[in-house]
């Protein structure tokens, strides 16, 4: 019985201890599995911005530090539990009573105290080095502004506003062009977090808030609402496209453009701006100038429907007039139960608005 | 066989009519009978919260799930979260500090027995409140049932124009009226340790189980009072046409995170010091040696407490304080990880040299130590407060507080049931099937809460129903929901193992674990009165002083 009871639990050590190990092992396979450069995966140990790659260096140093702790507590136990185990051959006499020793609680006690230290100070330098970034003159301001499920970008010196898709320009180390962003809520709490690009900071209405972004190189990144802001958000997702400086410059006039105007979708535009659409949502140049919803003036140059929820296509604009909730259940625009021929029409006007 | 006469009496009431019996227990007062009203209700929560929390397993095994819809994962996770602070992890500890602070502080009962049956019952009747929302929660036609505001229920969602009809107000409530009782419980607490100790039982000789349970009581009166300060609150911005946390109106939001976390992390040492409690009157007994350097400990104890008061913003780093209120938080935070760290260390030296027996209680005390310490440094990187904004409302923060709430706190809760089992029911457990329930636990620990930590890394916020194929989370969503139903397996082992052996048990004795406080030297279960006469000590172990009269320990302390 005490036999098979030692083996058994030597096992299960052995076995927690690999476990364990295996987790972290996979861990950092995964990350560094996951492959450079613009990635759909958004991984925080993976950074493109200065703000995620300072926090990157102060974790690889916290885990370095956790680590050895990690190594020499854990060793510790396992040798004490292995160790002082009760042995098949005990004469059933009581081991010697020992209290304490202040020597060594004095050296377990100041030990951690150092490294708290060393950890303290590392850790004042990185809040500092990202919070209080001095803006530089070349920075490009954004006003995004959290709705529930969406997102409001307004550029104020560049007079655009767009929703749901940001996008800021390269920025090199020669030509720094960092984008500062302010952030600010239309209505519940939410969270801007884009973990290849900056840690994450709320939007929390009457708070305003700003973080800054610099990334080092073109693409799209991920992320998404990461404060729990109602039923939808799960289906708040955050899509940052990087641009070269051309890039961005020509996204910039494009936005900059009134609506087009479409004789072919006429129709269409006849239904949207005699329905409840344009109390909720504004097309530059026409009489729709809701704030409620996303601005749809350049609806098109738009990946992605509803703050990333669905692919922008003919079928999924459809879907989406026709029953929100189809794609977005609980999103706060209503369905228009409009006939099917209107359906189509409008439709076709919005595909006009590029 | 006298015991077992009594074991009887107490849980199957024989002799009794039903009616007699369930009077008994409805209306007592004694300490032993409320100390286990309080564990039985929360086991029973326990399971609703387990199931809850496998709902939301289900649906986040695979991505663009259509188990539940997105209102339904909302209040699950609600109602999870809410139900296990408040209705499991507090009373189970509770229940277990009222049960064990008078027998092991040589009292025949609490200092207010009739405050202690109040507060159970404040406690019970606000989880009753809080699972009424279920039906009655609807208040408007088509406004939710249960609450959906997440278990910090942060402003303003909580306001009348996001939250419509009544589901947050059987929180509010809810959350209230327990609140209330836990208060009763901490008063009750700190009079009885520090009025009621047996003579020579000064507080240096009081076992380290009062000792935390002392501070811990000190910590609810300062931490509980503040959530109920802002609850009351809420009802007046919902109802009285206060505007506190109304932000429409000019209020705050950020107001509602400071009275919260105020209360929310004290809550989490309120939840780990008698958890560490038990560790500390578990660890030596199986070690046979006596607790390592016990003025540390209580030292430590105490710092814990003061520091904890001073933590609560890092749970708010990514609200944008100034980033000397960020600098200053890590700090705190860091440093309360040296006391922490100290006791660690000493329940190590406690093990050391010892004879290790590796009964149930000290299994789970020992994986506890291992996952206390993993805990412990993922609380580091979280105190980190740059590290912290990529960390915090991810699924990493939820691996992380998991880890404390199972990894250390469950895990030595399942320790002190299988060790005080025999006390409280006069009949041992089954060991094998503790065994069973231990391997399995660990493994579906570790399979849910180690790999958990990884989606978090990868970018998957916490509280969202659904998530993205591709981003490289699916597989580990599916291993941490493999992992939930391997632990629900062990549960129910336990719960069954804990049924079984009440009736089939071996009768344990009143000292099956040649212990050393004076619980043990009464009959298990012990009497109405607990000690026939009151006993006096002379150190810190009596029942070793009364095992060892050549070598008491009163010479050494
Ligand atoms: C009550 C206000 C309201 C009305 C009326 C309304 N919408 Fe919306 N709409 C919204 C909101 C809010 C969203 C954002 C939903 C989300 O992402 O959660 C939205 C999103 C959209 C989107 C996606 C925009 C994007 O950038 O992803 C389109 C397209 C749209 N609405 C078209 C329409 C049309 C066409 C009508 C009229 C038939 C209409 N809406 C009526 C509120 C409204
Ligand atoms: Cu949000």
């Amino acid at each position: 019985m005490k036999r098979s009871e030692q083996t058994r639990s030597r096992a299960g050590k052995v076995l927690g201890i690999a476990f364990l190990l295996a987790g972290f092992l996979i861990a950092a396979t995964v990350c560094a599995a996951d492959p450079a450069g613009p990635s759909q995966i958004p991984n925080i140990f993976k950074p493109d911005s200065t703000p995620a790659d300072s926090i990157f260096r102060l974790s690889k140093l916290v885990l370095v530090i956790t680590s050895i702790i990690f190594v020499v507590v854990f060793s510790l136990i396992a040798y004490a539990t292995a160790k002082f185990r009760k042995s098949d051959a005990d004469d059933g006499s009581e081991p010697p009573q020992v209290y304490g020793s202040n020597q060594v609680e004095l050296a377990w006690t100041v030990i951690p105290g150092l490294i708290v230290l060393v950890l303290f100070l590392a850790t004042a330098r990185v809040i500092l080095s990202v919070q209080d970034a001095p803006k530089p003159p070349g920075a490009i301001e954004v006003i995004a502004v959290g709705h529930q499920y969406w997102w409001e970008y307004r550029y104020p010196e560049l007079g655009v506003v767009t929703a749901n898709e940001l996008h800021v320009p390269v920025s090199d180390l020669q030509h720094p062009t960092p984008t500062f962003i302010t952030l600010l809520s239309a209505d519940t709490d939410h969270s801007f977090w884009v973990p290849r690009l900056a840690g994450k900071t709320d939007l929390i209405p009457n708070h305003p808030n700003h973080t800054w972004i610099d990334p080092h190189e073109a693409g799209l990144f991920l992320g998404q609402c990461a404060q729990y802001c109602g039923v939808q958000h799960a289906k708040m997702l955050l899509r940052v496209y990087v641009d070269s400086a051309a890039d961005f410059d020509a996204w910039v006039q494009g936005q900059k453009r009134f609506a087009a105007t479409n004789d072919a979708a006429a129709e269409g535009r006849r239904i949207f701006e005699s329905t409840a659409c344009i109390n909720c949502h504004a097309v530059s140049g026409t009489v729709a100038d809701g704030h409620f919803g996303p601005d749809l003036t350049h609806l098109m140059s738009r990946d992605t429907l509803a703050a990333g929820a669905a692919l922008n296509t003919r079928e999924n604009l459809r879907a989406w007039i026709q029953s929100p909730d189809s794609i977005k259940p609980g999103s706060l625009m209503p369905a228009m139960k409009l006939s099917d021929h209107d359906l189509d029409a409008l439709t076709a006007y919005l595909e006009t608005l590029r | 066989m006298a015991s077992e006469i009594i074991a009887i009496n107490e849980f199957a009431g024989g002799g009794q009519s039903v009616g007699e019996w369930l009077h008994g227990w409805v209306t007592t007062v004694d300490h032993k009978r409320l100390g286990i009203l309080y564990i039985l209700f929360s086991v029973f929560f326990l399971v609703i919260g387990g199931i809850e929390a496998t709902i939301m397993r289900i649906q986040l095994m695979v991505p663009h799930n259509h188990f539940v819809s997105p209102e339904v994962f909302n209040r699950m996770f609600t109602m999870h979260g809410t139900t296990m602070i408040f209705f499991v992890a507090m009373p189970v500890l509770f229940g277990f500090g009222t049960y064990l602070i008078p027998l092991m502080i040589g009292a025949r009962d609490m200092a207010f027995p009739r405050l202690n049956a109040l507060s159970f019952w404040l406690t019970a009747f606000g989880g009753l409140l809080l699972y009424f929302s279920f039906i009655g929660g609807n208040g408007l036609y088509g406004a939710g049932n249960a609450p959906d505001v997440g278990w910090f229920a942060y402003a303003p969602l909580t306001s009348r124009a996001f939250s419509v009809g009544h589901s947050t107000d059987f929180w509010t409530l809810a959350l209230l009226i327990s609140g209330i009782g836990s208060i009763g419980t901490a008063v009750n607490f700190i009079t009885t340790i520090i009025t009621m100790r047996c003579p020579g039982m000064t507080l240096g000789k009081m076992p380290l189980l009062a000792w935390m349970n002392l501070v811990t009581a000190g910590m609810v009166i300062l931490a509980v009072s503040p959530l109920t300060a802002a609850q009351i609150m809420l009802c007046f911005d919902r109802y009285l046409g206060a505007h506190f946390f109304d932000t429409q109106a000019g209020g705050s939001a950020v107001l509602w995170m400071h009275f919260f976390w105020i209360f929310g992390h004290p809550e989490v040492y309120i939840l780990i010091l008698p958890s560490f409690a038990f560790a500390s009157e578990i660890i030596p007994v199986f070690s046979r040696k006596p607790i390592f350097g016990y003025p540390i400990m209580v030292a430590a104890t105490v710092m814990i407490g003061f520091i904890s008061m001073s933590v609560w913003a890092h749970h708010m780093f990514a609200i944008g304080m100034s980033s000397y209120g960020n600098t200053f938080f890590t700090i705190t935070s860091m440093l309360i990880s040296i006391p922490t760290g100290i006791k660690i260390f000493n329940w190590i030296g406690t093990m050391w040299g010892g004879k290790i027996q590796f009964k149930a209680p000290m299994l789970f005390c020992v994986a506890f130590l291992f996952q206390f310490l993993i805990a412990g440094l993922t609380g580091i990187m979280l105190a980190a407060s740059p590290f912290n904004w990529q960390l915090t409302g991810s699924y990493f923060v939820v691996a992380h507080f998991h880890y404390v709430i199972v990894g250390a706190i469950l895990f030595t809760l399942f320790g002190a049931f299988y060790y005080w089992y025999p006390k409280m029911t006069g009949r041992m457990y089954n060991e094998t099937l503790a065994r069973w329930h231990f391997w399995l636990f660990v493994i579906g620990f570790h399979l849910t809460f180690d790999f958990m930590h990884i989606p978090g890394l990868l970018g998957m916020p916490r509280r969202i129903y659904t998530y993205e194929p591709g981003r490289g989370w699916e597989f580990w969503n599916l291993l941490v929901t493999i992992g939930t139903f391997v632990q629900g397996i062990a549960v129910l082992i336990f719960v069954g193992n804990l049924l079984w052996s009440m009736f089939k048990g071996p009768v344990a004795g009143n000292d099956p674990w040649d212990a050393w406080t004076l619980e043990w030297s009464t009959t298990s279960p012990p009497p109405d009165y607990n000690f026939a006469t009151i006993p006096v000590v002379e150190s810190r172990r009596p029942l070793w002083d009364l095992k060892h009269p050549e070598d008491p320990d009163w010479k050494y302390e």
